[in-house]
């Protein structure tokens, strides 16, 4: 499996330099944290070849990252999966967060860089014009159920997709259905998009946890079609972003 | 094949790329074996040669200087053969930036290959277009992206010299 990944950079100005950046930084990411690579730190890691002391820096601020989501959302985030080390749920959010970061270290002020439908947007999409991103129905993907808008924000979606379950509950092993998708919007990918994950696997308690993490908010969507939101959604959280709900 | 595909159109600049990470996380376990293992058919037919794991490996390329003009092209990739049936996508590039992306051939019974991917493509995507929003920049949503489409994906950006 792979994903998609797109940047756009709205800043007026030529970007080679900065975007050339980025795709380095992605394909190392990709090259260190990937479970598909038997060579990669994750993959010798897991097998006990590498010690975490001993990898990239970056392999340890991730591990961590991963310990605190997992602290966070009482254990439905995780990292181990099946008994292999896997960060994955965490790794996409972070690495897109932090190519956002390296654009704004060339300069760039308003970009959005997107990993198949979870992203990171900076500024505006253009002057004066925050950046509207859509919820996908996950019963229908041409109805877009919400849409959010904001400035210098973070979406994520997680939640049952096109091929069935993909989120399992840590706890049973077993997947976790009752909920079509969670998506959550705050100003951190790596935290937005590990708490989407986490809210899916817990399946009905989502909406009451999603409530009690501050600086988020977040839309339910059940298996069977239902639409809920955290009581900010439609209001302009903390992070300066507001929501509104249509259809 | 993780080739990259880049673009500087005056005050925009888009990027599109191909990689192996996995969508959230805990996918090794509830995954169906099936949706794994159509890389393997599909290698073969792959525009760009070698896409056996997903995971694989390649120069990356990129370049800032297109060709300015004016006029949408179309670009149809490789078709890619999964379990499921043939996976063809096709890109739309003006100014030297890609404008969409679109399943011209996939699976009757895995239809939902021709939406897919518009969630990662900005800007022109179905769920805003259905929405008739045109305010609507990207469209957030949980995807999984065949090995299929990213092969024929790949190949379309190949041709297009993107």
């Amino acid at each position: 499996m792979g994903t998609v990944f797109s940047i756009e950079i709205r800043d007026p100005g030529d970007w080679t330099k900065a975007i050339d950046d980025v795709v380095r930084w992605l394909h190392f990411v990709d090259a260190t944290f990937s479970t598909y690579r038997a060579d990669s730190a994750i993959s010798r890691i897991d097998r006990g070849e590498l010690r975490v002391a001993d990898a990239n820096p970056y392999v340890a601020e991730v591990l961590d990252l991963c310990a605190r989501m997992q602290h966070v959302t009482g254990g439905y985030f995780t990292s181990v999966v099946g008994g292999r080390l896997d960060p994955s749920g965490l790794v996409k959010g972070w690495s897109i967060e932090r190519a956002s970061m390296l654009l704004r270290e060339h300069g760039s002020t308003n970009h959005a860089v997107n990993g198949g439908g979870d992203m990171q947007l900076a500024g505006e999409s253009s002057p004066g014009q925050p950046w509207t991103v859509g919820i996908a129905d996950p019963h229908d993907r041409s109805r877009v159920l919400s849409t959010v808008s904001g400035r210098d924000m973070a979406v994520a979606t997680s939640g049952v997709t096109e091929r069935g379950a993909h989120i399992v509950e840590p706890f049973t092993g077993r997947a976790a259905t009752d909920l079509g998708a969670v998506s959550v919007v705050g100003t951190s990918l790596t935290g937005v998009d590990a708490y989407a994950t986490a809210a899916t696997a817990m399946g009905s308690g989502a909406l009451v946890w999603l409530e009690s993490v501050h600086g988020i908010e977040g839309l339910v969507v059940g298996s069977d079609g239902t639409v809920a939101r955290t009581a900010g959604w439609g209001r302009a959280p903390a992070s300066g972003c507001h929501a509104t709900h249509r259809g | 094949m993780r080739r990259i595909i880049l673009a500087i159109v005056s005050t925009v600049a888009s990027l599109v790329l191909v990689l192996s990470f996995k969508t959230h996380s805990p996918s090794a376990v509830a995954t169906p074996p099936a949706a794994v293992s159509s890389t393997g058919t599909s290698a073969g037919t792959s525009g760009s040669g070698s896409s056996s794991t997903g995971s694989s490996s390649g120069s990356s390329s990129s370049s800032s200087k297109k060709p300015t003009s004016s006029s949408s092209k179309t670009y149809t990739g490789d078709a890619a053969m999964t379990r499921y049936g043939p996976v063809q996508v096709q890109v739309t590039v003006k100014s030297g930036a890609v404008t969409s992306v679109a399943a011209t051939d996939y699976p009757m019974n895995d239809p939902r290959d021709a939406q897919i991917n518009s969630y990662a493509i900005p800007q022109l995507n179905s769920a805003a277009a259905a929405a008739g929003d045109a305010n609507i920049d990207m469209v957030s949503g949980a995807t999984y992206t065949s090995e299929g489409y990213l092969s024929s994906l790949q190949s379309a950006l190949d041709k297009a010299g993107l």
